[in-house]
């Protein structure tokens, strides 16, 4: 074999690579869309039950503004941290060494991500402590229900994050690890967006 | 099929200064469009229903900002497949949650609101 055909069947097998990272994107992103369903039935219960509060305390009364900004702003940057990760990763495949670069800033992403998850347990666990568990209305049954299910989201892509850094420490950058960063990008995306959704009907429409 | 038609992210973009140029503005934006809508609530600046509608469209500019500035959907001018998706899902969202309020606000009107016309439903008089 002469080297100009190895060379055609080299760019062949990255071309290759490249359309099945792409249509697994591409797959990733329909998941998405429908778990925008999800959220968007979710999102109608709750503008359908946030009146009943059977006696109980109205949103007004339960959160803590500045607490739930600072929430905000953390989950706003693990965003744009996550962007950095991403953004040196994809420098790594122009044939500079960013492995360290990326693996920090993932981790600085984790963190944020796990300090926002924290907030939010310790919202549920103050709202529990006194009281105003899912039980005690259609309003917190509601509440409980979107918050909850964005914060599993989170807990599931802070899971899979450790797993991306581990797999980059372990392998560096790939075209496997590109693929995983880009998808998980777009899922760390996507929660954020959720949560301005979260942060303006639930938490701002609350305390008007 | 082209591999076109599957690529999401512009993979070239993500690499160069503009990606990096396009996080930072995103980030800065978002912040401002959070910090304005809460101090807004926070210190009652309007009544109510003006209120409602500015946080509303603070809220939707900064989903349009994030799609933009985070998600880098790959641009180039072609029938894309992942842009009839989010449609197809706009759509359906848009019906499901319109849809929902509208029929949950007529039952509670007519389960609330009971009139001698609303009491005597079904009840054909001899």
């Amino acid at each position: 074999m002469n080297t100009e055909t190895l060379n055609q069947n080299l760019t062949a097998t990255h071309e290759a690579h490249q359309t099945r990272g792409a249509k697994a994107l591409f797959g990733f992103w329909t998941y998405i869309m429908s778990d925008v369903l999800l959220f968007g039935a979710i999102f109608a219960s709750y503008a359908v039950l946030h009146d009943n509060i059977f006696g109980g305390p109205s949103a007004k009364e339960l959160f803590s503004m500045p607490f739930v900004l600072v929430e905000t702003l953390v989950l706003l940057a693990s965003s744009f941290t996550f962007g950095l990760a991403s953004l040196h990763a994809h420098h790594h495949a122009e044939g500079r060494n960013c492995i360290p670069k990326v693996v920090k800033w993932l981790g600085i992403t984790f963190l944020l991500g796990a300090v926002f998850l924290g907030m939010e347990l310790f919202e549920f666990a103050k709202l529990l402590e006194e009281g105003n568990g899912w039980q005690r209305s259609g309003f917190l049954s509601a509440f409980f229900t979107l918050v909850g299910t964005h914060g599993l989201h989170v807990t599931a892509g802070l899971i899979w994050m450790g797993s991306v850094t581990a797999q980059v420490v372990r392998h560096g950058i790939t075209e496997r690890t590109i693929n995983k960063i880009s998808t998980l990008g777009l899922f760390w995306h996507f929660l954020d967006i959720v949560w301005i959704f979260i942060f303006t009907f639930v938490y701002l429409m609350g305390a008007i | 099929m082209d591999t076109n038609d599957f690529k999401i992210i512009d993979e070239e973009y993500e690499a160069g200064r503009l990606a990096l140029r396009s996080y930072v503005t995103g980030f800065v934006l978002s912040i401002i469009l959070t910090l304005i809508p809460y101090f807004i609530v926070v210190n009652k600046m309007f009544g109510v229903q003006s209120m409602v509608v500015a946080i509303v469209l603070f809220g939707v500019t900064q989903l349009f900002v994030q799609v933009v500035f985070f998600l880098h959907l790959h641009k180039k001018f072609k029938p894309k497949w992942n842009m009839v998706i989010f449609t197809f899902t706009v759509l359906i969202v848009s019906i499901l949650v319109v849809g929902t309020l509208w029929i949950m606000s007529n039952l509670n009107y007519n389960t609330m609101h009971r009139t001698p016309a609303t009491l005597n439903e079904g009840y054909i008089p001899q």
